[in-house]
């Protein structure tokens, strides 16, 4: 394994440290760059960094163990992370992973003992469209089979650096399959912007109003409303504490491109061909609220989009889109900072969110406050979807009624919907709102379709019997994930799969979801090796209670979802695996006693259980 | 004019800025808690002191009392999902209290006998965690540790030492300490720190106090928690 | 209360016979306790197989081979199991050996200590084969009620026995409640 020299380190830390300034909000972003050099966060770097940023040393420590792209102990040179989803996993992940291993003689989860390759699961990359999918450090591979891993490793072992591996394997798709007004007719870039200013900011909001949009992230809360406490927190904060040098307060756009929840991609497509959609109501919504800075927090599994996204924003300024003066409109500044995230799906989580902007952990804070008056470094800060902002750039150009003409009266405008699973055309669907999941599994080629799991992990599965149930916040509310599930699928290794990604995105704040998603992980494992029994499914009920009522934040409070739906909807998928008795033994009694008789070489029928 | 809140049916006033648990402890009333101490910035991690306002679970502890609250504290069904998350505790770590300094004056025992726990009833998670007695003074058991952030908040907040913090995430997370080595002993902590007397458990115990009262004699063994800390008596 | 005595076992796991001395503790109570219950496979009789019996009285965790089939026995023929103590609950002390690997256990026992067996793991099918960690009984069979303490106090023997005889729901007072 690597030594690192203390002169090395401060070699290597110089430029970077440089780079980011002294700002303890860059603390992620450098220790990302730290990783990448190092394969590791070594821990004379963690000492280094705190004193560059002048934050004591186990803030840096704490950042370190959080995000799980970041690791204080050595992963491989090259570190293949396969995408755990169940699209993955139905499409072969766990036997590819298998392949890959044996091929180079390693384990999942350990580093080769040359250093020179690790590999493991992480959560959804967001490329169920077009999986098996995995990243090779950071760069996302597509469309995994042997012929692909033979490939890879080749690659691998000829130690060519990734920047020099054939584009084909990292070629990602839109696979845009039905488009209606967002992604049908393109805007051009500064329409948005022209039409506020015409119109002017009070009168835009009022456009937001009537148009009734609805965050697309998942809660569904009226965007004009939020944008309008924002602006108001302004006024009532003015002249306090919250106040910069100039005595504006300053308040703050963000754009949450964390994308996390398994099985949904169609923000990774509007980043991908409709930045400038979404740039522009970012921009919108500063003149609204009368921001000047704004960030995008783009997830770490996206970071191959990051200098395009780049790209764009600097075109925007130099198109007079963004930065000082914009369209000539003297005094109306704003700009654009892209942050990178590192693995952890809490982060989505609004609070939690800002928090990581700030370089901490992603910890979701106590509200109140929430972020519209007290947010990015306590200042009010709107957070909203890519999605939303792509629909507010719409809307100031096109005005409110436009927008409310389409979907339900209480849902209005499309949605984008992320397809995947069994379907011959897995992609992005935008559909006014209120259409039918049949309609939909119509549209996508779906096979056989048994059930259809609604807004990711976190939403709802619901069975065949319901697929007359609409898209909308009034019925089916969804952040845009819709995985299809033929009949052969077993439900219980889809809820499964999901009990597994909660366990491990866990922010481990509060108790009842530290322990109670590890309890349920737990208890679904007991069943799926034949050990469950009745008493077990009374205990998964009792603890998706404990994580409903009890948690801090939305992660642990939909954590018993998969299972709760699966025991309601699905009762064969579980009764068939439980045993006959009422009662099994916590853990394997014969397992337990395996050490023994190693160490003692017994066999004898006193040896077993 | 006071500004009121209902508590179980009980008027309770509060001022501008205190919490429902700043009001209920104010009025002498208990509401089970463990990662809250009134001397510190309140947290909201334990979620022992659920209360349900207005037909919704919240924190007391961080959550600001306002005019209208119908807040409901000591009801059976609050109290039974605040010994689950108890019992949660007791199996995430490892507690053994018959060879713990602590027991008898521990909050956490203190609040398991208050609700009545009869046996820890989740499986054992049994974790390997390390025990670091590298400080001439001061113990650190991380198998007791619950992740309160007292020592962290009173390090920080009151000592100005930033001497804990905590690591990794979910179900792995885990006490780090202010060193390089990764040791007590390399940190600035002394056992007259605010960050030394705080912890709600044993994982935190300044040494060689070992056994000042005995058994059966220390606090909880004669009176509730929620005696102690409302300063109402048992007998 | 019927006019049959009720029948109790017990029996000691991994334990230290701590909650059977506290159980002795009740002491002039005893003789009233003797003339309602009879005694069946306990240390203190040398019956040796559990019979059929209305409460059992467990005390210690599961640490080898050898404690499952004994507790697995009182399950079948104990109407009503008690885990006594804290190790039956939680393990107690001998889980403190739960966070040291089992091979170092036994290299410490066996083979550090010069002369046990000549330095060598004993492979005798009548010693009774540990397991990876001590557990406590209620993750092996299903347990009814809970006595909690090191050892639980008399009186809590005294509650516990009487609330059964009487076939009321058992309840310690606060003063009872104790881990340590
Ligand atoms: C665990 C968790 C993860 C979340 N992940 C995301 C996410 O990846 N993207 C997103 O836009 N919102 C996510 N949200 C919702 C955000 O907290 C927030 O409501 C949203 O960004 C607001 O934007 P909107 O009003 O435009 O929907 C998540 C919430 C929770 C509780
Ligand atoms: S519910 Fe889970 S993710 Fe949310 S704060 Fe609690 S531990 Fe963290
Ligand atoms: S910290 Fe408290 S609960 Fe844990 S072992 Fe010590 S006395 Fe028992
Ligand atoms: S050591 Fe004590 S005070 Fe610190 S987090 Fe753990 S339990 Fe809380
Ligand atoms: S006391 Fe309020 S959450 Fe811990
Ligand atoms: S033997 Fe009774 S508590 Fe351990």
């Amino acid at each position: 394994m690597q030594q690192f020299e203390f002169s090395d380190i401060s070699r290597m830390l110089t430029p970077i440290l440089a780079r980011h300034g002294g700002d303890a909000s860059r603390l992620l972003q450098v220790l990302l760059e730290v990783q990448d050099a190092c394969h590791t966060i070594p821990s004379e770097a963690i000492d280094h960094i705190a004193a560059h940023f002048d934050v004591p040393r186990v803030n840096v420590e704490g950042v370190a163990g959080f995000y799980s792209f970041l690791s204080t102990r050595p992963v491989g040179e090259y570190r293949m992370l396969f995408s755990g989803n169940i699209t993955d996993q139905m499409l072969g992940k766990d036997d590819l992973m298998q392949y890959l291993c044996n091929k180079l003689w390693v384990e999942p989860g350990k580093v080769s003992e040359d250093g020179l390759v690790s590999v493991d699961s992480t959560s959804c990359t967001g490329m169920c469209d077009q999986g098996p999918a995995a990243l090779v450090n950071g760069w996302p591979l597509t469309s995994l089979d042997q012929n692909r891993l033979d490939l890879i490793c080749e690659l691998i072992r000829s130690r060519k650096p990734v920047a020099e591996w054939p584009p084909m394997l990292f070629e990602v798709v839109d696979n845009i399959r039905r488009s209606d007004a967002l992604l049908g007719e393109p805007l051009v870039p500064g329409n948005g912007i022209r039409a506020v200013l015409t119109r002017g900011a009070k009168e835009t909001l009022a456009e937001m109003d009537k148009s009734n949009l609805r965050g697309r992230g998942g809660a569904g809360f009226k965007t004009a409303s939020k944008w309008s406490f924002c602006h108001a927190a302004i006024a009532e904060e003015e002249g306090s504490v919250i106040c910069d040098i100039n005595g504006h307060p300053e308040r703050y756009i963000v754009c949450n491109a964390d994308e996390g929840e398994p099985g949904t991609f169609k923000d990774r497509v509007l980043l991908n061909s409709y930045a400038d959609l979404v740039f522009e109501g970012m921009t919108v919504g500063a003149r609204v609220v009368g921001a000047s800075k704004g960030f995008l927090y783009l997830r770490g599994e996206y970071r191959y989009l990051l200098e395009p996204l780049e790209k764009g924003l600097q075109k925007r300024r130099e198109a007079g889109l963004l930065g000082d003066n914009i369209l000539g409109k003297a005094g109306f500044s704003f700009d654009i900072e892209i942050h990178l995230g590192a693995g952890a799906y809490i982060c989505g989580e609004e609070s939690a969110l800002i928090e990581s902007l700030e370089g901490k952990r992603g910890r979701p804070r106590n509200r109140p406050p929430f972020p519209v008056t007290h947010g990015y470094k306590g200042r009010p800060t709107v957070v909203d979807n890519v999605e939303t902002f792509a629909c507010a750039a719409k809307i100031a150009e096109k005005g409110g009624a436009w927008f409310a003409a389409m979907g339900t009266a209480q849902s209005t405008g499309t949605k984008l919907l992320s397809i995947s699973g069994d379907c011959a055309s897995p992609g992005i669907y935008e559909y006014p709102f209120g259409v039918t999941v049949r309609q939909i599994l119509a549209d996508c080629g779906a096979r056989d379709p048994y059930a259809v799991q609604v807004s990711g992990p976190s939403g709802a599965m619901i069975s065949w019997k319901e697929f007359d149930r609409k898209i909308a916040f009034e019925d089916l509310p969804t952040a845009g994930a819709f995985m299809v599930f033929q009949r052969k699928r077993d439900p219980f290794q889809i809820a499964l799969n999901f009990v597994h990604f909660f366990a491990h995105e866990s922010c481990g704040f509060c108790t009842p979801c530290r322990v109670g998603t590890e309890l349920q992980k737990k208890i679904m494992d007991k069943i799926a090796s034949g050990h469950g029994t009745a008493s077990d499914l009374e205990e998964l009920k009792s603890l998706g209670h404990i994580l409903k009522t009890m948690s801090h934040c939305g992660l642990g409070s939909s954590a018993a979802n998969p299972v709760l739906d699966m025991l309601e909807k699905f009762p064969d998928a579980y009764e068939r695996k439980l045993k006959e008795l009422a009662f099994e033994p916590a853990f394997d009694l014969d397992g337990a006693l395996e050490t023994a008789r190693k160490i003692t070489g017994r066999d004898d029928d006193w040896a077993h259980l | 004019m006071s500004k009121n809140i209902i508590i179980d049916g009980l008027t309770v006033p509060f001022q501008e800025g205190q919490t429902i648990m700043d009001a209920a402890m104010a009025a002498g009333l208990y509401i089970p808690h463990l990662c809250h101490n009134p001397e510190f910035k309140p947290h909201g991690s334990c979620k022992l002191c659920t209360v349900n306002v207005n037909g919704r679970n919240v924190a007391s502890c961080t959550m600001p009392a306002a005019e209208g609250q119908q807040v409901l504290n000591d009801i059976a069904e609050l109290n039974a999902e605040r010994l689950a998350l108890t019992q949660m505790l007791f199996v995430e770590g490892n507690h053994l209290c018959p060879a713990c300094e602590k027991s008898g004056n521990c909050n956490l025992q203190g609040v398991a006998y208050y609700l009545g726990m009869m046996s820890p009833h989740y499986n054992h998670f049994y974790p390997a965690r390390e025990v670091d007695a590298s400080h001439p003074d001061i113990l650190l058991d991380r198998n007791r540790c619950i992740y309160c952030e007292l020592c962290v908040r009173a390090s920080r907040d009151v000592d100005g030492k930033n001497v804990f913090g905590l690591t990794d995430r979910g179900i792995m997370t885990r006490l780090i300490v202010n060193a390089t080595s990764g040791l007590l002993g390399d940190t600035s902590l002394a056992a007259t720190d605010k960050a030394a007397q705080v912890c709600p458990t044993g994982a935190l115990l300044v040494k060689r106090k070992g056994f000042a009262v005995p058994i059966g004699s220390r606090i909880f063994d004669r009176h509730t928690i929620k005696d102690v800390q409302t300063g109402g008596s048992h007998e | 209360m019927s006019d049959r005595k009720i029948r109790v076992a017990t029996c000691s796991l991994a334990g230290c016979f701590g909650c059977h001395m506290s159980l002795l503790d009740i002491d002039e109570r005893l003789f009233g306790l003797l003339e309602l219950v009879e005694f069946n496979r306990t240390p203190l009789t040398d019956i040796k197989h559990c019979g059929p019996c209305d409460v059992g009285l467990v005390e210690g965790g599961v640490c080898n081979a050898e404690n499952v089939h004994v507790l697995k026995e009182f399950r079948k023929n104990c109407k009503i199991l008690v885990a006594v103590g804290a190790c039956a609950i939680t393990g107690g002390l001998p889980a403190m050996r739960n966070n040291i690997d089992l091979w170092d256990c036994f290299q410490e026992v066996y083979q550090y200590e010069g002369g046990l067996e000549g330095g060598k793991v004993p492979n005798d099918p009548e010693l009774p084969l540990p397991f990876d960690k001590v557990h406590p009984i209620y993750e092996v069979v299903k347990i009814d009620y809970f006595l909690p303490g090191c050892p639980p106090p008399a009186d809590a023997f005294w509650r516990l026995l009487t609330d059964l005889l009487n076939g009321r729901e058992p309840k310690l007072d606060y003063e009872m409640l104790h881990y340590d």
